[in-house]
């Protein structure tokens, strides 16, 4: 019987977090809709006004029409809510191509800077927390505990500035022009990776000493285990909990950051397209971008909480076990 | 098997010398605080603990007793050390080893039975892989031979079906079960000595008794010395065999536990002996009729919550019935869960009432609007358990004491003034505390402050929901005594909440027994101590500490 | 009952449990900080930048002489000059009006809007609660810099649309904070007891729930402030903020861009500025949270 209603319980969950997913992503829709397309502010209007066209009135009431800007707006917004759920994200004025031929072509090249530059950002959040709470001395501690605090004081695109300053200027070591493939994404992935990790290692070394004060660490220690073995055994599974938790706000930095390291880099991707479309309010373009990184922060969360039951046994299903 | 190891200890005394299993010799520890100067909390102590005694080690809040417990196994906190004095274990000394040494010792010798059982499990691993900690740390048996060795330990300790208890979690196992997990983890090893933190402080009387059974069993079993640190004045004359009482980090008091109970030397081990509620024998306060009419009439009260959708509610209060007549006091006992805290509440006008009425003043409460509900609260108030969150940390004790009063308030600031003032002596506190914030205060001076609050609307009717459980025993006893006088002054009804029958013989008139949600027996104080009806307040008057010795 | 167990004994800085007994009052002034002193003069010479520029330059922010372009730091130049042989140390100073203003405009609509919204969720409940942070849940799905662009392309470029773009990304964190202090102090026997001794709503808000809510939410201002301070120097950087010649913070480094390799002080200067201030107010903030009693 018990198991019976806690695979319900389990269904029903699931089937409530996926819902309440699909929602925020149709608000997130609804609100870059009403931002970018429901409010003044014309992409058409800004070329093919331009006087060097010399389109007449009325060919750009006619262009207009074929990019359906002149239906009334909540036609507009089905229309287009309906085109974005078959995967067509409509024109770019400015390109001319469909936005998911553009996408197609940028979305590789930041996934993978992204991509590594988080894991780059992992394993320098993980050293620093680490290496802080094992530290026998206090200073070593101290200093690696700043660390990130002045990580993310620094704002990503002069650190991008000052990376290639050093090891492109001064010490050349990477070439500014043309570098090799893989030298040349050691830099974009550094300037990604260091304000990213700022936070990760804030809230691993918070918790992990959160952890440390919980009575059954000490019972643990009065058992014998040592402050290694205490560590492996009982703060870290506790201790990456609470960093799971961060895992939405990290991506939204993640595309953020990727956008202004593919700025300083001059690096083509997502960002570079973003910076064209609001340089030219291409608005068709802006759109796809965000509603596709709000699915990814939705995706992103929604796994996290479909996680967390597996890694914290206390959010299995509360079906009365109080006994 | 209670009153035998008593009887033991002065022939235990006897035994020609024998190497004590721990032998403390001047211990003095220090704190350091934020400014790098020391303050030292334990002052030369020495204290012995031959196999298989067992040692109370009794004291109040900042009595040093558990700081001398961790400095015995060798876990102070980072900020403490050991100034001065050995540790001697089995007649060596372990004061100066290293972590890595004491490593080895811990949990093979000495073990720990910790406090609060919910905290020291950790929460992401079964609570098999607790026990199997201490053989993997310090054994090299291999893992089939350990899982069979857990579930033995799971089975002695009184898990039934360890074989799928070993496999759950904390949070699927009762305190009282949590904490014979921590006890299996803590004897796996057979070690020669156990210290048992308040070990069963967190725990409700029942249950704290059967884990008390059980420690002794597994005592007489293995022989094993136990370090008992308590509060509880009670626990230790129950189980020790001897007691050293502490205070600010000094012995006061050593000796065996009939020694200490009949001729106590220290004026404050006196003092403790006569604030200790559960000690007490023939001290129960003198019954009181009240008067002719009820301040407070209960009619058949049941309070159910939603549990979710599609789940049956729950029943937290079923079916209570109680009249409380003006100037008396009505107590309410029962453990954690028993509903107590809910007819409290509902008393207060906090909720609604499912079912049933409720009568205060000659008001019936349940049927209030907001605004009814509003004036009302001028004849009921709460006092609530923990002084610490009831207070705001932000607002100054004289506008605590005088807010009830803006909220009714056509009062002038003069005026306001003074009856505060008034107040505070009431309650007798100095009035040098006016401008003073909560924080600046000891828990009994907040609890005092709490009562002052209560009463300044001059209601007719005090809830004390655990008034005084978070308090120290001596505190405990003046707060107490603090309610009766301003009872007799003001001629007040008390509704009286506790988990500590102990305290009510001192305190109340009449009683109520609850259990899972059930009023299960009611009567005068006297009645149900002497003559209690049901199995439950039977068992729960057996289990109070301290009873064993009064009760041949 | 004693709160000290065994058990605490790994906490670093446990001390022996005194429940009993008074605890002193931790004085803001106790104890000097030095890293917490300096940060407050940081603060002290921009807020003086801000407000009386002229203190601290005598030389021009917009216009230089042609001959002294690209001068390294050092003779009459503090911090070396630009292209347009501009002074460095006057622009930066200079532009501290745009990048602060810019900031005070970001965190004042985040404070606003975002506290309305988590105080009214967290005290009305019920489907108010729901509502509000179902918005609160779509404005975090969208990635702070690329809501930022969203509302720039529509208001336009510009330091105040800036400062406003950033404002209302901002907007969310505070609406969860204030939510959530909101529902931990209503959840706290004081606020309890003051219902229970006849307070109305309105009067428990203003005298129990604001007061101990606003801690938090003054740390949450000091930290967001430094977090404006970044998000809109990189607006600037990426042109979408003041137009030239405005000295704007991020507008120096993206224009020090072309010099990187001849006049590396045109970007590492006003670089260094912006993480001495965000540096200060996340050191700020960090000591406004610690002060709770």
């Amino acid at each position: 019987m018990a198991s019976g209603s806690t695979s319900t319980d389990m269904q029903r969950y699931l089937l409530n977090r996926i819902g309440q997913a699909a929602l925020v992503l149709w608000a997130a829709f609804t609100v870059a809709f009403v931002l970018l397309q429901a409010l003044p502010g014309d992409a058409l209007m800004i070329k093919y006004q331009n006087p060097d066209l010399g389109l007449s009135p009325a060919e750009i009431q006619d262009i207009r029409a074929s990019y359906g800007a002149d239906s009334p707006l909540f036609v507009q917004y089905l229309n287009t809510l309906g085109d974005f759920l078959r995967g067509n994200f409509g024109y770019s004025v400015q390109a001319g191509v469909p936005v998911v031929e553009q996408l197609a072509a940028s979305v590789p090249a930041t996934l993978s800077l992204a991509g590594l530059g988080f894991l780059a950002a992992v394993v320098l959040a993980l050293a620093i927390a680490f290496l802080s709470s094992l530290s026998e001395f206090a200073w070593l501690r101290n200093a690696l505990i700043a660390l990130p605090s002045i990580f993310v004081s620094v704002p990503v695109f002069w650190l991008g500035i000052v990376l290639i300053q050093i090891f492109s200027f001064q010490l050349k070591l990477i070439p500014v022009i043309n570098p090799p493939a893989g030298l040349g994404l050691i830099l974009p992935v550094a300037t990604l990776a260091i304000p990213i990790s700022a936070p990760l290692a804030q809230v691993l070394i918070r918790s992990i000493d959160d952890v440390r004060t919980q009575p059954f660490v000490g019972v643990a220690r009065s058992r014998g285990g040592s402050n290694a073995w205490v560590l492996s055994h009982h703060v870290v599974r506790n201790a990456i909990l609470p960093t799971l938790t961060i895992a939405g706000v990290l991506l939204g930095e993640l595309i953020g950051g990727a956008v202004v390291t593919e700025t300083v880099f001059g690096r083509t991707g997502v960002g570079q397209l973003t910076q064209q479309a609001v340089n030219s309010q291409d608005v068709a373009v802006l759109q796809a971008v965000v509603v596709l990184a709000a699915t990814a922060f939705v995706l992103v969360n929604l796994a996290v909480d479909l996680m967390y039951p597996v890694l914290d046994p206390r959010l299995k299903r509360k079906t009365g076990a109080l006994t | 098997m209670n009153g035998a190891l008593t009887e033991l200890a002065p022939a235990l005394e006897s035994v020609p010398v024998q190497v004590p299993v721990l032998e403390l010799r001047n211990l003095s520890v220090s704190y350091a605080d934020g400014h790098r100067t020391l303050r030292r909390v334990v002052h030369d102590v020495s204290l012995s603990v031959a196999p298989g005694e067992v040692l109370a080690l009794v004291g109040e809040s900042g009595s040093g007793k558990s700081t001398t417990a961790q400095a015995v196994i060798g876990l102070l906190a980072g900020n403490g050390r050991i100034d001065g004095g050995a540790i001697m274990l089995n007649g060596t000394d372990i004061s100066g080893w290293s972590q890595k040494r004491l490593e080895a010792i811990r949990g093979q010798k000495i073990s720990l039975i910790p406090q609060d059982p919910t905290s020291s499990l950790n929460p992401v691993l079964t609570v098999g892989a607790h026990v199997d900690e201490v053989l993997r740390l310090h054994t090299k048996l291999p893992k089939d031979q350990r899982r069979q060795r857990v579930l033995e330990l799971l089975e002695r300790v009184g898990i039934p079906d360890p074989s799928r208890r070993a496999k759950q979690f904390a949070h699927e196992l009762s305190g009282g079960m949590k904490q014979r997990v921590l006890i299996a983890a803590a004897i796996a090893l057979q070690p020669q000595l156990i210290i048992a933190d308040e070990a069963t402080s967190a725990l409700d009387v029942t249950v704290q008794q059967r884990i008390l059974d059980l420690v002794d069993d597994l005592r007489t079993e293995f022989g094993t010395a136990v370090l008992f640190v308590t509060h509880d004045l009670g626990v230790a004359a129950d189980r020790a065999d001897r007691i050293v009482v502490l205070k600010g980090g000094q012995v006061q008091e050593h000796g065996t536990t009939a020694d200490v109970l009949r001729t106590p030397s220290s004026p404050y081990t006196r003092q403790l002996l006569a604030d200790a509620p559960s000690i007490l024998t023939g001290n129960a306060r003198e019954f009181r009729a009240g008067g002719a009419d009820n301040a407070v009439e209960v009619r058949n009260l049941v309070q159910d919550f939603p549990t979710g959708r599609n789940l049956p509610d729950f029943r937290a209060v079923d079916d209570v019935s109680f009249n409380v007549p003006r100037g008396t006091t009505h107590a309410i006992v029962g453990e954690s869960g028993s509903g107590k805290t809910t007819t409290a509440r509902a008393l207060a006008g906090f909720h609604r009432p499912t079912e049933g009425t409720i009568v205060i003043a000659g008001q019936d409460v349940t049927g209030l609007d907001a605004k009814g509900l509003r004036r009302f609260r001028q004849q009921v108030q709460l006092v609530y358990q923990n002084p610490f969150t009831s207070l705001d940390p932000r607002q100054t004790i004289a506008r605590i004491i005088e807010e009830p009063l803006l909220n009714f308030g056509t009062i002038p600031k003069p005026r306001r003034k003074e009856v505060v003032k008034e107040l505070l002596e009431r309650v007798r506190l100095p009035e040098a505390l006016l401008h003073k914030h909560p924080h600046e205060l000891s828990g009994g001076q907040r609890q005092r402050v709490a009562i002052a609050r209560a009463l300044v609307l001059k209601p007719q009717v005090l809830i004390l929901d655990e008034a005084v459980s978070a308090l120290d025993v001596t505190v405990q006893s003046q707060i107490l005594a603090l309610l009766e006088d301003l009872q007799q002054e003001l001629e007040l009804s008390y509704v009286f909440i506790t988990h500590d029958l102990a305290v009510v013989r001192q305190i109340a008139d009449t009683v109520s027994v609850m259990s899972g949600g059930r009023q299960v027996e009611i009567g005068t104080v006297s009645e149900v101590f002497a003559n209690p009806q049901h199995p439950y307040t039977q068992a729960l008057i057996n289990a109070i500490p301290g009873n064993r010795k009064a009760q041949p | 009952m004693s709160q000290t167990t065994l058990t605490s004994a790994t906490a670093r800085t446990a001390g022996p449990g005194l429940d009993g007994t008074p605890r002193r009052r931790r004085l803001l002034g106790s104890r000097i900080q030095p890293g917490l002193l300096l940060s407050w003069l940081v603060l002290g010479i921009v807020t003086l930048w801000v407000i009386a520029p002229g203190l601290f330059t005598s030389q021009s922010a917009t216009s230089g002489t042609a001959r002294e372009k690209l001068l390294p730091p050092g003779g009459g130049h503090l911090l070396g000059t630009d292209e347009l042989g501009r002074d460095l140390f006057s622009r930066i100073v200079h532009g501290s009006v745009h990048s602060v203003s810019g900031a005070l405009v970001a965190v004042a609509v985040g404070l606003i809007v975002g506290t309305f919204l988590g105080l009214l969720a967290g005290s009305v409940g019920g489907i108010t609660d729901s509502v509000v942070m179902r918005i609160v849940d779509v404005l975090l799905s969208i990635p702070g810099l690329l809501l930022s662009l969203s509302i720039i392309i529509i208001l336009g470029f510009g330091t105040v649309n800036a400062a406003i773009a950033v404002g209302i990304g901002s907007v969310a964190s505070f609406a969860r904070l204030s939510r959530s202090e909101v529902l931990r102090v209503r959840r706290s026997d004081f606020v309890e007891a003051a219902f229970g001794s006849g307070g109305t709503f309105a009067a428990v808000l203003r005298r129990h729930i604001l007061p101990n809510s606003a801690g938090p939410v003054l740390a949450l201002v000091a930290l967001q402030f430094g977090s404006a301070i970044l998000a809109i120097s990189t607006l600037g950087f990426l042109g979408y903020g003041a137009p030239p010649p405005t000295p704007e913070w991020g507008l120096l480094i993206a224009e020090g861009r072309s010099y990187l390799a001849t006049a590396w002080w045109l970007t590492t200067y006003p670089g260094l500025v912006v993480v001495a201030v965000v540096l200060s107010t996340n050191r700020i903030s960090h000591s406004v949270r610690k002060v709770q009693p």
